[in-house]
């Protein structure tokens, strides 16, 4: 069997920032990467951020791009391109550009994009934003490119959530989807686990433990408003939003036993889904709402099942193995990635629903709590990576992993939000 | 060594989750006024001074070691040792109908965060269950989990994860 593993390191992507620099692992053969060369946008030097590499980390990120060396060429949205010298160097694809301080103190930033194999233009985009929106700018351009090329949405400008715990301090953040520009949005003395993004990207649906018990929050992530959706007796968690963003599906104790409930996003009595005596958690909806994935251990040991969002009979998904949990479908609903227990280890998976094969796609051994991008190509996950706490992407193939920038210590609970406007 | 490593535990447990609020604490009024010290040091009479020692009736509520519950791996049964914890328990909880007590069911660090939350409920509700056979009101009772987000011991040793998969009787 040839298995390639190669490493790219990517240049630090902000000065400023200590922990930016990170590190895009690829391995396994037959993958068909775009060459794309990035040059050096004219006015990069004096910006506060360096526009052309952080639009390479995203791409590459996405392994469905390789940076080919412009070996620090600068060139503006203007200029021509001599395609015979890009193509020499190997490239399909380049981005030129540029970005101007306004003389309200804003930044122009501009940017387009050439076939160098045809010689032909591919457009551009042009933005005029204050300087802490210059990173967002960035990774808009990388979704412009990503789409005009792959013919599938970006998520680079998308947001992540998560969780983090140092001393007895949980912080749940919002970032980046490179995990960049992470802003707290809560900080507890208490555990925060489960954070869920509403449909809308703009409130957070999460389980915390700041009154000694398992209670569920609605938080909207702008203004810092929160609302107290589920606290009944016993605990309360594992909230998901239905696909409309007017229900949220939960498990819930109140009559005993972990059980799954329906209720409103606002509040209010819950309906109960399913009836019976085991343990039944981790709702997650289908793209279209009509599904709901969960964990019941009715067979004995925990395992991914399906049923009517309406309620009615369960359908077994997972058959391998004893320990399948913290199920996440990719919004085409092709696959489920999950966490598996094997041999006492605890790898992410991705089934191919069509066809039920599964295989294991991390070389880790703690893995938790997958969420797929809103595009369905990369999956976010929590795990230990040289005996360090880690958030991880990788490609449902599980040939392009990266390392995503961030928080030092413990880190988890990763949830991929929306696309968004 | 066994007992350093239990006391080492129990002190890890309590700087944790030191579970009883003071202030939940019966205290118990002994401070009257018609206080008589006979023979104050080195002085005939009664002192301005008086200082009337007040114990906290321990009895009221059980010391750590006595509201906590160990399980087995990947087991919610309540082994029998811990009858007579429950017992002594449920008699406080049935002679105070006022007192209200929360279950916290915890389990080790392994598996997911989620479906540990539902493990620990397991182990809660098993203890309700015994109390409520012992004759104490579900009114009284509230079965909650922590699943693996509040270790009574921090590691990764077998020692450690059985001193974590537990459930705790917290008088509120």
């Amino acid at each position: 069997m040839l298995k390639r593993h190669l490493l790219i390191l990517i240049p630090t992507l902000v000065c400023g920032s200590a922990f930016a620099q990170f590190r895009v692992e690829v391995s396994g053969v037959g993958l068909t990467q775009v060459p794309i060369a990035i040059a050096t946008f004219r006015g990069d030097e004096s910006a506060p951020q360096k526009i052309a590499s952080i639009v390479q980390a995203d791409l590459e990120r996405s392994g469905q791009f390789r940076a080919v060396d412009s070996s620090g060429a600068t060139m503006d949205e203007g200029a021509r391109p001599e395609v015979a010298t890009w193509r020499q160097k190997g490239a399909d694809v380049l981005v030129t550009g540029s970005i101007t301080r306004l003389a309200d103190g804003r930044f122009d930033v501009r940017m387009r994009l050439w076939d160098v194999v045809r010689g032909q233009d591919l457009g551009g985009q042009s933005y005029a934003v204050v300087a802490g929106d210059l990173r967002l700018v960035a990774h808009r351009v990388a979704d412009f490119v990503y789409e005009k090329i792959t013919g599938d949405k970006g998520i680079f400008s998308t947001r992540i959530a998560y969780v983090t715990k140092v001393g007895q301090s949980y912080n749940l953040w919002v970032a980046d989807a490179d995990g960049e520009s992470a802003q707290s949005a809560l900080n507890s003395a208490e555990p925060i686990i489960s954070p869920s993004w509403a449909p809308n990207g703009q409130q957070l649906a999460y389980v915390s433990f700041e009154s000694r018990k398992p209670v569920i929050f609605v938080h909207d992530v702008a203004t810092g408003k929160r609302r107290l959706v589920a606290n009944f007796k016993g605990s309360n968690s594992a909230p998901a939003w239905s696909p409309d963003g007017k229900t949220l599906a939960a498990t819930l104790t109140r009559d005993g036993g972990s059980q799954l409930y329906l209720m409103d996003a606002t509040g209010g009595e819950p309906r109960r889904l399913a009836q019976n005596s085991s343990i039944d958690t981790e709702p997650t909806f289908t793209t279209n709402g009509k599904l709901i994935y969960f964990v019941s251990d009715r067979g004995g040991a925990p395992q991914i099942y399906r049923m009517p969002s309406t309620g009615g009979s369960a359908e077994r998904v997972t058959f391998t193995g004893t320990y399948n949990i913290s199920p996440s479908l990719s919004p085409d609903g092709k696959w489920l990635a999950y966490i598996s227990r094997v041999s006492g280890l605890f790898k992410l998976h991705v089934m191919d629903l069509a066809t039920g094969a599964t295989s294991a796609i991390t070389d880790t051994t703690t893995d938790e709590n997958p969420s797929f991008s809103p595009n369905g190509r990369l999956i976010i996950y929590a795990t230990q990576q040289q005996g360090r706490e880690a958030l991880m992407t990788t490609t449902v193939d599980g040939k392009i992993k990266a390392r995503l920038a961030g928080q030092n210590g413990d880190i988890r609970e990763p949830d991929w939000g929306p696309m968004q406007k | 060594m066994k007992q350093l490593v239990l006391a080492a535990a129990v002190a890890v447990f309590l700087s944790a989750c030191s579970s009883t609020k003071l202030d939940t604490v019966p205290v118990e009024d002994k401070s009257g006024t018609n206080v008589t010290q006979p023979g104050g040091p080195g002085t005939g009479g009664v002192g301005e001074r008086v200082i009337t020692p007040v114990a906290l009736d321990k009895n009221k509520v059980p010391d750590v070691a006595n509201r906590v519950v160990y399980f087995d791996y990947d087991s919610h049964a309540i082994r029998p040792e811990f009858q007579a914890l429950l017992e002594t328990n449920a008699k406080l909880i049935k002679a105070d109908k006022s007192k209200k007590i929360a279950i916290e069911g915890h389990t080790d660090e392994r598996g997911g965060r989620e479906y540990n939350l539902a493990l620990g409920q397991k182990r809660s509700e098993a203890v309700r269950r015994a109390m409520s056979l012992l004759g104490v009101s579900e009114s009284q009772l509230e079965a909650v989990s922590f699943g693996k987000e509040k270790p009574a011991v921090m590691g990764s040793t077998e020692d450690a994860m059985a001193k974590n998969r537990r459930a705790e009787i917290s008088y509120r």
